[in-house]
């Protein structure tokens, strides 16, 4: 049931899709943590209006789904680029899907780097003060590098599902690994073979990585 | 680059009968909340089961339901979802499989098989939240339950479980407010819930920023007043004394 007539012709392309899958992934990881680290700040600051600014975005995009979020962002952001530069130039699905991923995620990682940074003690920041720091020094010395130490599995799961997420940019025809392996699939009529075969390759990475997770969890407990 | 916008674009014709625009909204959205629920009794139902086998002391049920979990929560919900819709109705009894593709509307035929798929991805989730509330009780009310000659299916009943359903209320609301953003992947197979219309309305209107816009503060209306009633009932069910445990 499950034959192929021709998967070593069809890998070459395959690898193309995961390759696109994987730029797409970890240039949204780091986008989303920057992202993510701001809100967090901007959330757990003293300035009324930036925490509920901050927050305000977090819940916005919480509440949404991501394919939706992708389906606008594909119109919408060459639209935005558009007026804002005033050229006419397309861009692309990818960055759209891209600008999509960051943004949405972010809403994300800013809880996880919340909780993270609420669970170092206030002690620790009294500390830094009271040794002539500045917020930013205390925060950039003192807070965040014990915060992300802590909140790293929580990332790393977070981009784990990430990863699971980026094949929603089938909605919007980027050839990421799901899209070539669909297409494939439809051209040979093994449809079904290479949606199967899809699936496990994501099972595999997804689960390997989650157990590495797991791994490194116990080992960095601080 | 030139825009036109219009925000009476919802009370126009379709030219669909006498629908308007708006209509379009409201048949999704109710194609959304109907398709979340049905799934949400699914994984209601099975991830108590399988929370259940996780928490039991036999090695053997706790590893098939960890299995069941491992595998819904590591291949992505769009390829789970093109498995149930292209994959499993050839695999299944011919006078099913029949049914499925001819004797039902298309509309129907993905309604199910997207029930089916959301309610067993969620059930995986719900698994685990149910064994960390099991997990959450003290040891003693297990014990307790246990000797006062109760059956381990009487303790469950009778004693863990109607506590530990309370603790996870919060975590609990949230797959729920998961399932219904989640079946916007539905929008794939042609099942014209809430996301599959707004895109529809985007191609017959060109007017894409005023339907984006309504469509997303849909989701968000509806995520928004779940989460306050939701708040509502957990306060109410609150475990006196346990509330430190559970949540968040």
């Amino acid at each position: 049931m499950l034959h192929f007539s021709d998967l070593q012709g069809s890998l070459p392309g395959l690898w193309e899709g995961m390759k696109v899958t994987l730029q797409m992934l970890i240039m949204a990881v780091l986008g989303g943590m920057i992202l993510g680290t701001l809100l967090a700040l901007a959330r757990l600051s003293h300035n009324k209006v930036l925490a509920a600014l901050g927050g305000a975005y977090v819940t916005y995009f919480r509440s949404i789904p991501l394919l939706m979020v992708i389906s606008w962002f594909y119109f919408a952001v060459p639209l935005i680029i558009g007026w804002v530069t005033g050229t006419n130039r397309p861009i692309g699905a990818f960055t759209s899907c891209l600008v999509a991923f960051t943004m949405f995620e972010a809403a994300y990682y800013a809880e996880i780097v919340r909780a993270g940074i609420q669970a170092i003690s206030r002690g620790q920041m009294n500390a830094a003060y009271a040794l002539g720091m500045t917020y930013g020094q205390t925060m950039r010395l003192v807070v965040l590098p014990q915060a992300f130490r802590k909140m790293t599995p929580l990332l790393l799961q977070q981009s784990i599902i990430l990863f699971q997420d980026t094949s929603l940019v089938y909605a919007v025809g980027v050839l990421d690994f799901f899209n070539v392996a669909y297409s494939k699939g439809n051209i040979t009529g093994e449809l079904q073979q290479y949606i199967l075969l899809a699936g496990a390759v994501y099972f595999v990475i997804s689960f390997s990585a989650s157990r590495l997770v797991k791994h490194l969890q116990k080992r960095m407990t601080v | 680059m030139h825009y036109h916008w219009d925000w009476g674009v919802f009370f126009k014709p379709t030219g669909v009968g006498s629908e308007i625009y708006l209509n379009w909204f409201v048949s999704g959205l109710m194609m959304t909340l109907g398709v979340a629920l049905s799934a949400w009794v699914i994984a209601l139902v099975l991830g108590t089961v399988l929370g259940v086998m996780r928490s039991l002391p036999g090695k053997i049920a706790s590893r098939i339901a960890g299995a069941y979990v491992d595998l819904f929560r590591n291949v992505p919900l769009l390829v789970q979802l093109f498995v149930w819709y292209y994959v499993i109705p050839d695999w299944l009894p011919d006078n099913l499989s029949n049914w499925l593709k001819q004797d039902i509307s298309p509309v129907t035929n993905a309604f199910i098989t997207v029930t089916v798929c959301l309610g067993l991805f969620t059930a995986a989730r719900v698994c685990e939240q149910v064994r960390t509330g099991i997990q959450a009780l003290p040891k003693g009310q297990s014990n307790a339950g246990l000797a006062l000659g109760l059956p381990l299916a009487q303790v469950y009943r009778h004693v863990l479980l109607p506590q530990a359903f309370r603790i996870i209320i919060p975590p609990l609301t949230s797959e729920f407010l998961n399932i219904i953003k989640n079946s916007s992947v539905a929008s794939l197979v042609a099942l014209p819930e809430l996301l599959a219309q707004t895109k529809q309305l985007v191609d017959f209107t060109a007017n894409q920023f005023e339907a984006y816009t309504v469509g997303t503060l849909i989701y968000f209306a509806v995520n928004m007043l779940l989460m306050f009633f939701m708040r509502w009932v957990e306060k109410r069910l609150r475990v006196p004394g346990l509330i430190a445990l559970g949540g968040k």
